[in-house]
């Protein structure tokens, strides 16, 4: 059952200025490409884009020896080929846009604070791991842990907001503390374990176990669910005007919302009980 | 200078410096919104004895309200910041989140925050919860975006904006109608503050847009502050240095309150021309001589 959809949304970006990038050839040994970020090609000629470093597994290489590259001196990044073993693309960057024209590999736009990524295909697990800031959006699906936190850190997800056409696995929004994940599929289990504030909106299945360890924050699911966990209690079935805020940001942004979402009533639990017990789950229960 | 054959006046609206805030009330339905809005801004006529003025600005269609409910703007001058933040708190406090349904924006974009929602959080008695609606692609961080309060109510939730701008403005923008008789001179009053609605940044905080009690900044009582204005009291013309012309029986006067100086002409423009019908002799100008007030308004300036 949809709810909110992607209404054709356009990625504007003139690839005359964009700084184009092209792996030259497929592999599948890791690259850590955490040099393609707009903010290191601003003021670069191309050859200063192509002299950027880059691993090709554990061998330091430069981003001229994997891929062939097109522009300078622009924060608009297009990345094409087989990317599913590029990892950190965008990672740490503030501004500018990066289009990946496929799939991507993991800890995309890690740390990042500005600016937009947005990967036409599927995204690798740990995207957006730790972000403070801007926007991903993925318009395939998108791995285990989105926007969550490094193992051994005490906080992910800091700002910011991402966005998933597809569906996403285990543990979105793990350690999460400020910002929005949006995800139009299914989560998988644990979603926002040890949440501490901020928002996940599901729009397909919420998967088993969502909001287990939560502190604070805000877990939607607009359709199907699993089974809460014992450690939620019920409260109320309410209207709350905060969502509509929310739910019309998305549709300015190009996405479709469904009147009865809007308009509609949700089901409040509040949990976990286990820890603070302040976090909440709201599930559409009919206009 | 004339028009429609009723004599305007070459006089000036001596105006004040003021700060202003704009509310986005929205509710359920128009009909409480405006509720919402109408007790919001009771009791704020003059600074003089009810802290700030007040009016609304008119109602804001439900595809521009952040919660896309049916809204009402409503703009409130105080004569500082502090004064604008006392008066907000008290009348979002006790005006907005009282009342069904409603929940409460800023309206007015400004680098000059107060920060009003937050203060009114701790209704919730630590459990009330903010979200920060992110705004764009560029924020870092709590930087952008706007914070809203959601403070748990009996009814279910009231939603507040954490910060409201302020701006620099404008109070006080007059003119005197002079009438022949109270009829006329209400009709006129009505037409004026009817064409006025339209122009957006003013208020007209007094009852129905319009006084009947203007007053000067004198009193022959030590204790009081203002007082009637005599010169335009048409039962004791013979009594005192009166300012009206033969055969006015009746003044009513239309106050201004803008965001700017260009709003302000605007609405002093439309509704003299819409004052201006058979029945009125003059149309005229409250001011002070020109030593109090910063901003001066002249009437045939703003005409011509």
């Amino acid at each position: 059952m949809g709810c909110i959809s992607c209404a054709g949304f356009v990625i504007a970006m003139s690839e005359t200025d964009a700084v184009t990038l092209r792996l030259k050839e497929p592999t599948t040994i890791p690259i850590e490409a955490d040099s393609i970020c707009p903010d290191l090609f601003v003021g670069r000629s191309q050859a200063g884009i192509e002299s950027l470093p880059a691993f090709y597994g554990r061998r330091k290489v430069t981003l001229g020896d994997l891929f062939t590259v097109e522009g300078e001196n622009s924060d608009q990044v297009i990345v094409e080929g087989a990317l599913r073993y590029v990892k950190k693309i965008g990672q740490r960057m503030t501004r500018g846009r990066v289009v990946v024209r496929g799939d991507v590999g993991l800890h995309l736009g890690a740390y990042m604070r500005g600016g937009e990524i947005v990967v036409e295909g599927n995204a690798g697990d740990w995207a957006g791991a730790h972000m403070q800031g801007g926007r991903i959006w993925i318009r395939g699906n998108a791995g285990h842990l989105l926007g969550a936190a490094y193992r051994g850190e005490k906080r992910g997800m800091n700002g910011g907001v991402i966005i998933v056409e597809g569906n996403a696995g285990r543990e979105v929004g793990a350690l999460m503390r400020r910002g929005l994940i949006v995800v139009l599929g299914d989560v998988d289990e644990f979603a926002g374990v040890r949440m501490i504030t901020g928002s996940i909106f599901v729009s397909g299945r919420l998967g088993a176990r969502a909001g287990a360890g939560m502190k604070r924050g805000t877990i939607v699911a607009f359709a199907d669910h699993a089974e809460l966990l014992p450690t939620f209690r019920y409260d109320c079935r309410f209207q709350p005007t905060f969502l509509r805020c929310y739910l019309l940001q998305l549709h300015a942004w190009g996405m479709s919302i469904d009147d009865d979402r809007l308009e509609g009533f949700y089901r409040r639990y509040h949990g976990d009980l286990t820890t603070l017990g302040k976090g909440e789950i709201l599930i559409y229960d009919q206009r | 200078m004339y028009i429609n054959g009723v004599e305007i006046e070459d006089a000036f609206a001596e105006a004040f410096k003021m700060r202003a805030a704009r509310l986005i009330i929205t509710a359920v339905n128009p009909r409480w919104a405006l509720i919402a809005a109408q007790v919001t801004t009771g009791f704020a006529t003059s600074v003089i004895a009810c802290g700030c003025e007040a009016g609304i600005e008119g109602t804001v269609p439900r595809d521009e309200t952040p919660d896309g409910r049916p809204g009402v703007s409503v703009l409130i001058f105080a004569m500082g910041s502090k004064q604008l933040e006392d008066q907000l708190m008290r009348r979002i406090g006790q005006c907005v989140m009282t009342c069904a349904t409603t929940a409460c924006f800023n309206g007015l974009e400004s680098d000059e925050k107060l920060k009003i929602g937050k203060a009114l959080r701790y209704f919730g008695d630590g459990f009330q919860t903010s979200k920060l609606l992110p705004s764009g692609i560029t924020e870092d961080r709590g930087k952008g975006g706007r914070r809203l309060w959601r403070i748990p109510v009996m009814e279910g939730e009231f939603l507040v904006e954490e910060s409201f701008g302020i701006q620099r403005a404008i109070g006080g923008g007059n003119f005197l109608i002079l009438g022949e008789n109270s009829t006329l001179t209400l009709e006129a009053a009505e037409k004026a503050v009817e064409a006025m609605k339209v122009v957006k940044g003013v208020v007209l905080p007094f009852p129905g847009g319009i006084v009947r009690s203007g007053s000067k900044t004198t009193s022959k009582y030590k204790f009081l502050r203002a007082s009637t204005n005599t010169a335009y009291c048409p039962t004791i013309r013979n009594q005192t240095d009166s300012a009206l012309p033969e055969g006015v029986n009746c003044v009513l006067e239309i106050v201004i309150d803008g965001l700017d100086e260009e709003s302000i002409r605007e609405a002093m423009r439309v509704g003299i021309q819409a004052a201006c019908i058979p029945g009125i002799v003059r149309i005229s100008a409250g001011n002070y001589g020109g030593t109090l007030g910063q901003y001066h308004f002249h009437l045939r300036e703003i005409l011509g």
